[in-house]
């Protein structure tokens, strides 16, 4: 029992000290954090919640005897190991205060010592003072003396500087040190001016006076003489402006004087542009004539104009050395002179500054018109496209030159002068290729349409000229292969090259190098409208545009354009719409990373002009050749008599004809167009076909026609088929394919044959003849056309009118006609 | 010989007769019997040249004439009997037919091979006024309405009559953008060309009812809105000015 008293005593105590030691260290935090654990426990010994009663409890409850001995033998050892802890502390804690006690007691003993010797110190401070106010007292007044002593040496110093000056100032004349002879002056000037009452100053200021005046002539004579260097004047002005002379005369004749040397300067440009006074004098000078800013005739630069001696870059950096620098010089001196140094000095109250600046502007504004009207009458005369990279760095070098222009007159509109400047160039530059693009396109088309004349020669004159039919299909597909396609490759590949390095010569506008580049209008307005719609889409509307006017021109004056050229604009139009122009104008908004800040053409408008134009061409192609073959059956047919013929033998030379030129017709287009489709027909067509369309022409029929009934039944014949036919629309548009093509020119042709005929009167033989030509057309044009019953029904159609128109219709055995078609 | 044209104004005393090369004025009004020829013009250049067409123009007291032989149109003073004007390649291929404007006196419209129709002021002979390209094949007739001169008939062997309304170049303008009498005097035109109308030219119908070649076209001589056309089947047909477009015209 005795523990469990002593128990609870003896943990309330700890817990006390230790609570007590938390609160010193600051640990209620931590003790909060503890406290949440042990707080729910009251048995636990070391919490602040323990319970001493709980805790026996607890022991006695749970514990057996020997637990209960152990934890009593474990309790004495651990409040035994407490009582010595403490104890130690204890003492240790006294040990220290007993030692800060000595210290104190020793401090108190040396601080008495220290002030007995400041007193004394105090004391003798006091002792010196005394002496020295003596002192002072006794030398007081030589001390006055003394210093009005020097007051009167100065000023004779003075005095002798002005009774010396006009001696001085004569001398410094002689030897030229105008710069000091100034400066002396300006020392004296005032005190002469004070005391110009007095008779003897007044002596000295005249001569003064008498002597700058001098000076000043001469200075203004070297002013004037402007032989001397810039350093030189500027040195001059200054000594002037010292001298009270009027800055704004001053401005002025600075300025002239250095507008004389800028424009000498100006005038050896002048004179690098007309360099062949003789020879080129009418040239230049017609050039100059017209080359105002505003001319823009589109002189075709294929041809290079005589360029003058010297390239443009060379020009552009003369200019830049020796105009710009020298401008540059002057600025700067001038600034210096009259603004600057006026602003710091007594002028700058006058408007010296704001009056100097004016003029400079007005100065430099107006040199700098003339050096740009040179520079761009220089550029005009760059017509030459071959190499832009020249012209690109000269306007560089100009461009760049006139920066050191902004930065010392930053208010100036000479750089936005120049940066128009090399604007316009480059949009005249851009017009310029685009028409040298154009001319390279006619070119080409010249060589293409002789390259087209040559190998037609043999073409024609194997067909044209009226050889055999199996001659002449033969020369066609030998010769015709290898022009026609290649032509049409080389052609494609030479334009878009051609564009190609155009775009790479206008890219150098752009390159990261040049100063302008960066400006707004070269990274916008330049790359979107300047290249990609004026250069690159107008060449794309002037290649469709220049291909419509062969359509157009030709359709007149009856084909003055080869048909194979047409063809073959018309198959560059058709590639140009499915792949050349996306092509290029990807090109070019890669390469120029144009940003549609304005709205452009899109592609889609430019690939349906071109399909257009593709279409016009093929649409004209087939009227040109239907054309060319229908004229040759309406002269067959109006210039025969055909009353009076005699029985056909064979088949007419202008049958042959037809056939033959069609067959080449169909080569060339076979070159360039895909096959098409056409409605299906068996193996042995010519053979069946034939056999159908003479069944319907039976004998028997012809032989009922003379009979009052039959032109009825005849025309209800025909009336019946066109009925079950569709209409056939002779000159319509075609497809791009063979088929089509050969198709349209076919109807063409034997629409022109039916109404020929149809105006005609016919014998019996005439009959017969025409039956054996249509025979004759059946056999071989067939093959040619989509559908071949359009071939028949135009036929019948032919033979059935003409039936009509014959005085005597008694027609041709169908054997007879067809072993005269065999025989050829 | 290739046709014959009777005076279109006046007594009808002349004929004029077109035969291969040559033009014949005959008077009838010298005898009760016989007609007599009181003046010739002949076609001369080179190669063989024949009248194809031709047409008495009912202006300047009918002492014009309109030819075409080939692909060119020539005028004649029949006075004189000589040329006074010549639009050479007035068509790619042959003209087929001719007829004047009833209204305005230098206005000619023409037809041919190359499928179109084109309207011409002789007074500028380089380029024709107006051109229509609706046909697909020649173009064999070409008729001005005696009344209404904007209704334009026109014959093709594509088998199709069409009726156009050329306002532009008409004698009575729509609308009141322009000055009666300018247009009348026949001045500027290719003002008159871009004179805005509210009805503009247009094709006023296609007809198909023909199943081959259309040969002749004419409007009726009593009812302006009335015209026949002819095809080489021998069918006839008469159709009307729709009823829309007439009163459009009249009101």
């Amino acid at each position: 029992m005795s523990y469990s008293s002593g128990g609870p005593d003896e943990s309330g105590r700890r817990r006390k000290v230790h609570g007590m030691l938390k609160l010193y260290y600051g640990l209620d935090e931590e003790g909060k954090i503890s406290e949440k654990s042990q707080s729910l426990d009251p048995c636990d010994i070391n919490g602040p919640h323990f319970d001493p009663e709980l805790y026996l409890n607890k022991l006695r409850r749970e514990c057996s005897l020997a637990e209960l001995m152990d934890q009593e033998t474990c309790m004495v050892k651990q409040i035994r190991s407490l009582d010595s802890d403490m104890q130690t502390l204890v003492y240790e804690n006294y040990n220290k205060f007993i030692s800060a006690t000595d210290t104190i007691r020793k401090m108190k003993n040396d601080f008495k010592k220290m002030e007995d010797e400041m007193d004394c110190l105090s004391a003798n401070m006091a002792a010196i003072t005394d002496f020295s106010a003596n002192i002072s007292g006794t030398l007081q007044d030589q001390h006055a003396q003394i210093t009005k002593l020097s007051a009167v040496h100065t000023l004779l110093r003075k005095l002798q500087f002005l009774f010396e000056l006009p001696a001085r100032l004569n001398k410094c004349l002689e030897l030229k040190a105008y710069a000091q002879a100034v400066s002396f002056h300006r020392r004296a000037r005032c005190v002469l001016q004070q005391y110009s009452h007095l008779p003897s100053f007044k002596g000295i200021q005249d001569d003064c006076h008498a002597i700058m005046d001098m000076l000043a002539q001469e200075l203004r004579q070297r002013f004037r003489d402007g032989g001397t260097s810039a350093k030189d004047l500027s040195e001059c002005v200054e000594l002037l402006l010292q001298l009270d002379e009027p800055a704004e005369e001053l401005c002025d004749k600075f300025l002239s004087h250095a507008r004389s040397r800028l424009e000498a300067d100006l005038q050896g440009l002048e004179a690098e542009i007309r360099p062949y006074p003789t020879a080129v004098k009418d040239d230049s000078a017609r050039r100059s004539s017209a080359g105002s800013p505003t001319d823009s005739s589109p002189k075709t630069s294929s041809l290079p104009s005589p360029t003058p001696n010297t390239d443009i870059l060379e020009f552009i950096d003369r200019g830049c050395n020796e105009f710009v620098s020298s401008l540059c010089l002057v600025i700067a001196s001038y600034q210096e002179l009259f603004i600057s140094h006026a602003q710091t000095g007594e002028l700058a109250s006058k408007n010296i500054p704001q009056m100097a600046n004016r003029k400079l502007h007005v100065f430099v504004d107006d040199l700098a018109a003339q050096y740009f009207s040179l520079v761009e009458r220089r550029i005009q005369e760059e017509k030459g496209v071959s190499d832009n990279s020249l012209l690109v760095r000269a306007l560089d070098r100009f461009h760049r030159r006139l920066q050191a222009v902004s930065k010392l007159l930053p208010s100036s509109t000479v750089p936005n002068q120049g940066t128009e400047i090399v604007i316009r160039a480059a949009t005249e530059r851009v017009k310029q290729y685009l028409a040298a693009l154009q001319s390279f396109y006619m070119d080409s088309l010249t060589d293409v349409r002789q390259a087209l004349a040559a190998p037609r020669l043999s073409v024609a004159g194997g067909t044209g000229s009226g050889g055999g039919p199996h001659l002449g299909g033969g020369a066609t597909s030998r010769d015709a292969p290898n022009s026609l396609p290649e032509l049409l490759s080389i052609l494609s590949a030479s334009i878009l090259n051609q564009i190609k390095s155009v775009l790479a010569s206008v890219h150098l506008f752009t390159a990261k190098d040049i100063t302008f580049s960066n400006k707004p209008y070269f990274k916008g307005e330049f790359c979107s409208q300047g290249v990609r719609e004026s250069l690159v889409v107008n060449f794309i509307k002037f290649v469709c545009q220049s291909s419509r006017q062969f359509c157009e021109s030709a359709g007149d004056k009856g084909g003055s354009t080869p048909p194979a050229l047409l063809l073959l604009l018309s198959r560059l139009c058709l590639d140009f719409e499915t792949s050349t122009i996306s092509y290029i104008l990807t090109l070019t908004d890669e390469q120029f990373l144009v940003q549609h800040h304005s709205p452009v053409t899109p592609v889609t408008i430019l690939c349906t002009e071109a399909r257009e134009a593709a279409q016009k061409l093929l649409n004209h192609y087939v009227k040109v050749q239907g054309l060319n073959i229908s004229q040759m059956l309406r002269k067959s047919v109006e210039t025969r008599d055909w009353v009076n013929t005699i029985e056909p033998r064979n088949v007419r030379a202008v049958m042959k004809r037809v056939v033959e030129d069609a067959t080449s017709i169909d080569v060339q287009v076979g070159l360039l167009y895909e096959e098409g489709v056409r409605k299906p027909h068996s193996s042995d067509s010519s053979k069946r076909t034939f056999s159908v369309y003479s069944s319907s022409r039976q004998p028997v029929r012809y032989a009922a026609s003379y009979t009052p009934s039959a032109p009825m039944d005849t025309n209800l014949l025909s009336n019946i088929h066109k009925l079950f036919s569709e209409r056939i629309d002779i000159f319509s548009s075609v497809e791009f394919n063979k088929v089509s093509v050969m198709t349209g020119i076919i109807k063409i042709s034997l629409k022109t044959f039916l109404e020929c005929v149809r105006l005609r009167t016919f014998g019996r033989y005439g009959l017969q003849q025409i039956q054996v030509d249509c025979h004759y057309l059946q056999m071989y044009l067939w093959r040619f056309v989509s559908d071949e019953n359009l071939v028949h029904f135009l036929l019948d159609e032919i033979v059935g009118s003409c039936a009509h128109r014959c005085l005597d219709p008694s027609p041709m055995e169908q054997s007879v006609i067809e072993v005269i078609c065999e025989r050829g | 010989m290739y046709s014959v044209l009777w005076e279109p104004m006046g007594d009808g005393k002349r004929v004029i007769s077109l035969a291969d090369n040559q033009a014949l004025l005959w008077d009838l009004q010298e005898s009760p019997t016989k007609a007599t020829v009181s003046s010739t013009a002949t076609l001369e250049g080179k190669g063989q040249l024949k009248f194809t067409s031709g047409k008495w123009s009912p202006h300047h007291n009918c002492s014009q004439l309109a030819t075409a032989n080939d692909t060119a149109i020539r005028g004649w003073d029949l006075r004189t009997m000589s040329q006074i004007y010549c639009v050479e390649n007035a068509h790619g291929q042959l003209v087929r037919d001719l007829d004047f404007n009833p209204n305005r006196q230098y206005y000619l419209a023409s037809c041919g091979d190359d499928c179109k129709v084109k309207f011409w002021d002789v007074r500028n002979v380089q380029e024709p006024v107006k051109t229509l390209e609706e046909h697909s094949h020649w173009v064999w007739s070409v008729r001005y309405n005696q009344s209404h001169d904007q209704l334009v008939l026109t014959a093709s062997s594509d088998s199709r009559l069409i009726l156009s309304n050329m306002v532009s170049i008409s004698s009575e303008p729509f609308g009141h953008m322009v000055d009666d009498e300018e247009l009348s005097e026949g001045e500027d035109n290719p003002q008159e060309e871009k004179v805005k109308e509210p009805l503009k030219d247009s094709v006023v119908s296609t007809y198909e009812e023909h199943e081959d070649s259309v040969y002749a076209a004419e409007w009726s001589s009593a009812d302006p809105w009335l015209f026949a056309s002819l095809s080489y089947d021998g069918r006839l047909v008469i159709n009307r000015v729709p009823r829309a477009l007439k009163y459009r015209i009249l009101l």
